[in-house]
């Protein structure tokens, strides 16, 4: 069980930090990603090895994960926009609301 | 008679559709629906009269009836204020006499005010007045009177002010607002002092022949006298501000500024009265409870009207002549009522106080709406400007003959009757008043006719071409008489003028004593041979001399103010009450007391809020740089936060 929740912990640190430092939305929308991976990952290890007879863990995990593909189409058209609008999709040009 | 409550809330539904639609609807139907409201008014007063004097006497004496009593506002057991409506002889004398007055003016007014900007505004002041002075008459209780009491005032301000891009309309309307308030706190800590110690509010208990409500005050007194005389002083003082007495006199002849028509209905003929109206209303108290306070009322009223007579004398401005006349005449009133016993023939200053009220608000109304039509022809105030219009203006020169005869006191005309009554009273009081008050009377009737040969003989009227700039709407160089609209309420209180005077000299006709009077039992008036031979003669002394003096332009006025300079300069300059009242204003008041507050204010109060607007802002800019607008900024603050958090989770417990 360690070493499952040793990778998603990895995962999920991996993500924090692609988050933080990365400068390009896609890499961002990415890092995004794989932290929800990793918290998918502790989902089902917690409900395989805690409460092995029951299913809510694997059900919320595929919630999650047709949630994040949602998310993911809404975040890639805002930023289709974005780049439209500003010829970059650099996170650090965007500190205004309105131009 | 539960219908009397519309003679309060129709003027009232009047003011908010006329105020409401100021002015979408034409002039006219703003006008028309003013003057229908008051006509209905009108007539329903007319019959509530009829219905009340010839139902409401029990036992020859007229009862109180009170057809319309609810609580409005509940503290506790003791503490309750009422709404109502009260009728008794001198408030169903009010009704008639106000709604009297109130239409005429309405009626006079459409043709008056024609053209006029805020024509609409106009008549929905009109109306708020009437209805806070309906509501004042009626109230059955001190609390409503006073609320009323203070409507009035609001729309006496109103209509001073009505003229507001004039700046003399502006300050007139301001100093009548302030010198009246300044007065209503005295009666609102009358009004408090008395309830505290009553435990009520209502007439019925403070002014019941025997009452019981006074046993709470026994005893206590303040400086030497007792609290209810106080109380009474203060809400004497209340009355004295409305009614002008001295030396709260300052604001009304500054209230001319308003439109004629105002002048006639609220400073000569209604509200004015008010103060008489109040003591009347608690004369069962005054004269009872507090006496001392009641002589106080009769030698201030006598001062006033000698104060007032003398400097009608001088005045130059016809409205002002007018004014001082009111002030003086309405001090009469309040000599009478000062000077007045309680039953049968002593009461005699009671009745004639509500008579003089009820014929002075006819024939004073009656000279106001005639000197507006004066100033309507000839576009002046100024006595110097006027001179022989009686040629062009026949209907008012003997309209306002009639007038000035009544108020000079000339049989058979109505002033006359009221005014015997008042000076045998105060006769019956003391000589010295009776003599005093009949000096006045002379005064009265020398202003009265010095300010009639002013305008109507005189020199001929001169027509100055230069000075008719603005003949806009069809007048002629020529003065001319005014149109129906303002000519027929001219007849018709001329001829009320005449009436009553007739109706008093015919035994077997009703009296104004069997209607009015102090127990609400009949009262015979009785003219006092003597009082009224030699108070006619002194009238007609005086009418002589200011014939002799004014009918012709002669050199005499001109040589007596050399004469007496002193007294002509101090007189027309109103004594510098006026400057006596600037200066502890200004230079008192403001230097020692506001401008010390004003400093407080700006530097104590309103420096600790700009303090506190100043820091946010000095904060708020410091603190600005954290909204960068950079969502990985935000992200890593919010990280380290949880991390934080969750070592403090762990590691603290």
């Amino acid at each position: 069980m360690e070493l499952y929740l040793g990778v998603s912990l990895i995962m999920f640190f991996a993500g924090v930090y692609g988050f933080l430092s990365r400068k390009s939305m896609l890499m961002i929308l990415i890092s995004i990603e794989l932290m929800l991976n990793a918290a998918d990952i502790n989902f089902v290890v917690f409900n395989r090895y805690l409460y092995p007879g029951h299913l809510e863990g694997f059900y919320f995990t595929l919630f999650t994960i047709a949630i994040a593909a949602c998310e993911t189409a809404v975040a890639i058209a805002i930023i289709i926009n974005i780049y439209r609008n500003l010829t970059s999709v650099e996170v650090g040009n965007l500190d205004q609301m309105k131009e | 008679m539960q219908y009397t409550l519309l003679i309060l809330v129709l003027p009232l539904l009047s003011f908010i559709v006329l105020g409401l639609v100021d002015s979408k609807w034409k002039p006219k139907v703003a006008g028309t629906i003013g003057t229908v409201v008051l006509g209905i008014i009108t007539a329903l007063s007319y019959f509530t009269a009829w219905e009340y004097f010839t139902t409401a006497k029990i036992d020859g004496v007229y009862q109180k009836i009170i057809p319309m009593h609810m609580e409005w506002v509940r503290f506790t057991e003791f503490l309750h204020i009422d709404l109502g409506i009260l009728l008794d002889p001198i408030s169903v004398m009010m009704l008639v006499v106000i709604t009297t007055i109130s239409f005429l003016v309405n009626f006079y007014s459409l043709s008056y005010m024609h053209g006029e900007k805020g024509f609409q505004r106009y008549y929905a002041f009109l109306s708020l007045f009437t209805f806070s002075m309906l509501g004042l008459v009626v109230a059955t209780n001190i609390f409503q009177m006073y609320i009323f009491w203070e409507l009035v005032g609001v729309s006496s301000f109103l209509l001073i002010g009505f003229y507001y891009t004039k700046p003399s309309a502006v300050a007139a309307a301001k100093k009548a607002f302030i010198v009246t308030r300044f007065a209503d706190l005295f009666f609102l800590i009358g009004i408090l002092i008395l309830s505290f110690y009553t435990k009520t509010f209502d007439f019925g208990a403070l002014t019941a022949e025997h009452p019981t409500v006074f046993a709470g005050a026994a005893g206590a007194t303040f400086m030497g006298y007792g609290v209810i005389s106080w109380a009474m002083a203060g809400i004497f003082i209340g009355g004295a501000g409305k009614s002008a007495m001295f030396p709260l006199q300052i604001w009304l002849p500054d209230a001319m500024e308003g439109p004629t028509p105002v002048s006639a209905l609220i400073h000569a003929a209604t509200m004015v009265v008010a103060g008489v109206f109040l003591v009347a209303r608690f004369f069962p108290v005054y004269y009872f409870q507090t006496p001392e306070v009641l002589h106080g009322v009769a030698y201030i009223g006598a001062f006033t009207a000698l104060f007032a007579a003398v400097i009608a004398c001088v005045q130059t401005d016809i409205k002002r002549v007018l004014a001082f006349s009111t002030i003086s005449q309405i001090a009469f009133m309040m000599v009478a009522l000062g000077v007045s016993g309680y039953e049968g023939h002593e009461g005699t200053g009671y009745m004639a106080s509500m008579f003089h009220l009820f014929t002075h608000a006819m024939f004073k109304a009656l000279l106001f709406l005639g000197a507006g039509s004066v100033i309507h022809a000839v576009h002046s105030n100024e006595i110097k400007d006027m001179g022989g219009l009686r040629k062009y203006m026949p209907i008012t020169n003997w309209t306002f003959l009639i007038a000035c005869l009544a108020i000079a006191g000339i049989p058979p005309f109505s002033g006359f009757f009221s005014k015997d009554e008042i000076l045998s009273a105060s006769y019956e009081f003391s000589p010295y008043i009776g003599g005093l008050m009949t000096f006045v009377a002379a005064l009265t009737a020398f202003y009265m006719f010095r300010l009639y040969y002013s305008i109507f003989w005189g020199k001929d009227y001169t027509i100055k071409a230069a000075a008719h700039g603005h003949d806009d709407h069809g007048h002629g160089h020529t003065p001319h008489e005014s149109p129906f609209a303002m000519s027929f309420p001219l007849i018709f209180l001329a001829v009320v003028t005449v009436l009553i005077g007739i109706v008093h000299l015919i035994p077997g006709l009703p009296h104004f004593g069997e209607f009015v009077s102090s127990t609400g039992a009949d009262y015979h008036i009785q003219i006092d041979p003597t009082v009224a031979i030699m108070s006619v003669v002194i009238a007609s002394i005086s009418i002589l001399i200011a014939t002799l003096m004014y009918r012709k332009p002669t050199a005499t006025p001109d040589k007596l103010a050399k004469t007496f300079s002193g007294l002509y300069k101090g007189a027309s300059n109103r004594f510098y009450l006026d400057e006596v009242y600037l200066f502890i204003t200004k230079k008192i008041i403001f230097n020692n007391i506001s401008r010390p507050l004003a400093w407080f204010d700006r530097h104590v109060i309103d420096a600790t809020m700009d303090g506190f607007a100043s820091t946010t802002n000095w904060v708020s800019f410091k603190i600005r740089k954290f909204q960068s607008g950079q969502v990985q900024q935000y992200a890593y603050v919010f990280l380290l936060g949880t991390l934080i958090i969750a070592l403090l989770v762990i590691f603290v417990k």
